[in-house]
């Protein structure tokens, strides 16, 4: 019978790619190992191999389509002497193994699923109705429609062409174009001087970054993700964040150390924490964690520029998301202040990163059911911007954290206390947070799922607070 | 835990050169003892003398409880700082050390005051009293630390290296660091950079063969340290750290290589402390035989007096520096005693530098 080709998953993030060409076409014959097509994931464009042996049926999708769910049928191979036929009508009939997608590369192979691989807290609802605009955007303002890949590499290209001081140093940020792509296009336009690929040396290059910046230099570090920055944590806290302080002023450490952080898509416990909590701990360190892609720019700009250290946390999941961005020639935001980001009267849901998403979510739902939440993007998580949360919760007198992480020691936690000490009268009810829970990340899909925070969590905590569960 | 004498005794005065290279690669040139004037001798005896009486006033003034926490004494290895940092360019060559910090910014220049008013914890210190003996700082001076985690300021300095290349603007960064931190991860993964981006770095291993408690011989597979860069092509110098004008010829042959752009070199200075790692040290991993035989043998300051003696230099005249030293000395502790704590308001200045 005929073996349908899947539309590949080719990174452990992807639900759809494109088709960017086919190097075959109906009728040919094919071997394992030939290559049937070019896909476009949100990375790279990867070569898609056969498997099997056989004649090209139907070619299903035409090249130079976009947005190809993973697991659609894209084409279909005969074996010897069978008639090429019409794909089964049901891909669950087809039997796994024989639907088995292109190997395309050892680092990203990964098992083809039925359903769009997302994890718990990856999914992207249309956009809901009401949201506050940020009070720092001037109303009126032109928008642009990027995505947060986007957004943060026009913030270091706007900055390296300002300030020739500001470099980018990393591993595959240059010829590779980014790991994950976020340096895209910065070698080309700055050259190998300002943009710089280091070997597998995070420890080093960390402790290298950091003399520049003493130095006098504005380096921007990227780690691949800060699960790897734990070999160099002792660089970012012990050389740049106490620096000024040990220094009595003299000496700065002005750096960026930036990447992705928290849990990504089936990756592991390894690949996959929320180090916010850690590095919110550290006087002298500024931590910023935006959740969409004009924050993403605004504060990185603003990152850059300062003469703190900073840890910039992005997130896998929110990279190819995208968001309307001010289309204005300077566009940076104030490092330190929160954003209201839907109004509410009824219960203020605070939280950061990923999580925004899924709060406004939630608020959504509430909405539906009478509940009228405001939700806060913290954006920068140290300095914390209370004001702004007690402020919502005088309001509200209600609260709710949400946190992509775990509960211990967490930044939930350090916001109960906030309220415990400062919002003690204004609380109707106890504090809840929604977070991860307290294990290491598990690898299978449905374990994965359950241990990550997500919509109906919030829902069900929100709930609890306001008695209605 | 006895030891051959070689290996825990510096190198003899006449071994002041590398040995020969392991390869045909290119090598910096041989150095040759530094052909000092008179007056130079005598800025070389002031400022090892100067570092010598100001370590053992601080230790002094530790015992007394006027300094605190912990405070590493730089005697014995006057001749290193003293010998390559006056071969560098003070416009525009940097300096980074670690926690045994004294004697690198003496050695700059630094008034001795304000760096005994950091050992006392006070204001005037050159750190406002915050950072203490192990993080002392002077950008102007182009010296940035004074660095309490072992290995650390490697990377930085590799660091300050990248700086110096990106803006072009012709200096050397300069990292000390140890025997003991030559066997950190990091040195290695600044090595590897630095030569492979032609970083103009001099890595200087201050050999003083005792990494805390724990002997060269007992921690390092390749106990030669100058060879610890071959592997990453950088090549290596072994200096008599004791002979001032070994040190500063050694450093001229190391700088030439750097400023000519041809990458790092890593120098090895064999020295010897004479106090123990720190003041709570008891230094029970080696005999007082053999710290007084260093004294009496390889003797920094005595050799250079020696040499001034011979070319003619009169006993008066050196009582007459040692008077100056004491008094300058003095003068700093005085100070340092005198001078007021921080104001409790500066807690918390300086966390950060802008106002969010």
């Amino acid at each position: 019978m005929a073996i349908e080709l899947k539309m590949p998953a080719l990174s452990p993030t992807m639900e759809e790619g494109t088709l960017a060409k086919w190097l075959v076409k109906e009728g040919d014959t094919v071997k394992s190992g030939d290559i049937l097509a070019e896909i476009e994931t949100d990375k790279a464009t990867m070569e898609f191999e056969a498997i099997d042996e056989g004649t090209i049926g139907q070619i299903l999708v035409a090249e130079g389509t976009d947005n190809v769910k993973v697991g659609t049928v894209i084409a279909t191979i005969t074996g010897e002497g069978e008639e090429a036929a019409a794909p089964a009508p049901a891909p669950a009939a087809a039997p796994a193994k024989d639907v088995a997608p292109a190997e395309a590369g050892a680092a990203v192979a990964s098992a083809p699923t039925p359903a769009v691989p997302a994890s718990a807290g990856t999914t992207e609802k249309a956009a809901p109705a009401e949201r506050a605009s940020d009070p720092a955007i001037p109303e009126g303002t032109a928008m642009v429609r990027l995505t947060v890949r986007e957004a943060l590499r026009d913030a270091m290209a706007e900055e390296m062409r300002k300030d020739d001081r500001v470099f980018v140093m990393g591993e595959e940020v240059a010829e590779y174009q980014g790991a994950y792509k976020v340096t895209q296009g910065l070698l080309e336009e700055f050259g190998a001087q300002r943009v710089v690929d280091t070997p597998i040396t995070e420890y080093g290059f960390a402790g290298l970054g950091a003399g520049a910046a003493m130095g006098g230099l504005r380096p921007i570090i990227e780690f691949m993700t800060f699960n790897f920055a734990m070999q160099a944590i002792d660089h970012i806290i012990n050389s740049a964040a106490k620096t000024n302080y040990m220094s009595g002023g003299q000496m700065r450490c002005p750096i960026v150390f930036r990447g992705p952080n928290g849990a990504a898509a089936r990756v592991g416990a390894q690949h996959s924490q929320n180090f916010a909590p850690w590095y919110a701990s550290v006087p002298g360190l500024i931590v910023i964690a935006p959740y969409d892609a004009a924050d993403a720019k605004g504060l990185l700009k603003a990152a850059i520029r300062t003469e703190d250290p900073v840890v910039f946390l992005e997130n896998e999941l929110l990279y190819g998301r995208s968001f309307d961005v001010p289309e204005v020639d300077d566009f940076v935001l104030p490092i330190g202040k929160a954003r209201i980001m839907r109004q509410g009267s009824d219960v203020t849901i605070v939280s950061y990163s990923i999580g925004v998403g899924l709060a406004l979510e939630a608020a959504d739902q509430l909405a539906g059911e009478g509940i009228d939440a405001e939700v806060i993007d913290l954006r920068t998580i140290r300095p914390l911007d209370t004001a702004t949360v007690l402020a919502s919760l005088k309001k509200t007198n209600h609260l709710v954290i949400v946190e992509e992480g775990w509960p211990v020691c967490s930044i939930a936690s350090e916001l109960a206390m906030v309220a415990m000490e400062h919002g003690f009268d204004d609380l109707d009810a106890p504090v809840m947070r929604v977070c991860n829970e307290d294990v290491p990340l598990p690898y299978a899909h449905n374990l994965e799922k359950a241990a990550l925070i997500d919509t109906p969590r919030v829902v069900a905590a929100v709930k609890a607070v306001r008695n209605r569960a | 835990m006895a030891k051959a004498p070689a290996r825990t005794s510096p190198a003899p005065k006449k071994t002041a050169s590398t040995p020969a290279a392991a390869s045909n690669r290119e090598q910096p040139r041989d150095p040759v003892p530094y052909d000092a004037t008179p007056e130079e001798l005598e800025k070389f005896y002031r400022e090892m003398l100067l570092i010598r009486r100001f370590e053992e006033k601080a230790g002094q003034l530790y015992g007394l409880g006027l300094i605190g926490g912990f405070c590493h004494l730089y005697i014995g290895q006057e001749a290193v700082a003293v010998g390559l940092q006056s071969a560098l360019d003070g416009d525009k060559d940097s300096v980074i050390t670690g926690y045994r910090d004294h004697g690198h910014m003496l050695a700059y220049g630094i008034d001795p005051k304000v760096i005994m008013a950091e050992l006392t914890g006070r204001q005037a210190g050159i750190s406002k009293g915050k950072g203490g003996s192990m993080h002392m700082f002077s950008v102007e001076h182009k010296f940035y630390g004074g660095h309490g985690i072992v290995g650390a300021q490697v990377s930085l300095g590799t660091g300050l290296a990248f700086a110096h290349k990106y803006r072009g603007d012709g200096g050397v960064a300069m990292a000390y660091f140890g025997d003991g931190a030559s066997n950190q991860g990091q040195v290695y993964e600044s090595f590897n950079m630095a030569e492979l981006w032609k970083l103009p770095i001099i890595f200087v291993i201050e050999n003083n063969q005792y990494a805390m408690g724990t002997s060269v011989n007992r921690s390092s597979a390749e106990d030669q340290l100058y060879r610890r860069g071959e592997s990453f092509r950088i090549p290596g110098m072994q200096v008599d750290g004791m002979d001032v004008l070994a040190v500063r010829g050694a450093a001229e042959a190391a700088l030439e290589w750097v400023r000519a752009g041809k990458g790092p070199v890593l120098m090895e200075l064999k020295t010897y402390r004479y106090r123990g790692h720190s003041m709570s040290d008891p230094a029970k991993y080696r005999s007082r035989e053999e710290v007084q035989a260093v004294r009496d043998k390889s003797d920094s300051i005595e050799h250079l007096k020696k040499l001034m003696t011979d070319a003619g230099i009169t006993e008066d005249k050196f009582k007459e520096i040692d008077k100056e030293i004491r008094a300058i000395v003095a003068e700093s502790a005085d100070f340092a005693e005198s001078a007021p704590e921080p104001e409790l308001h500066e807690l918390y200045t300086d966390v950060l530098v802008e106002q969010y």
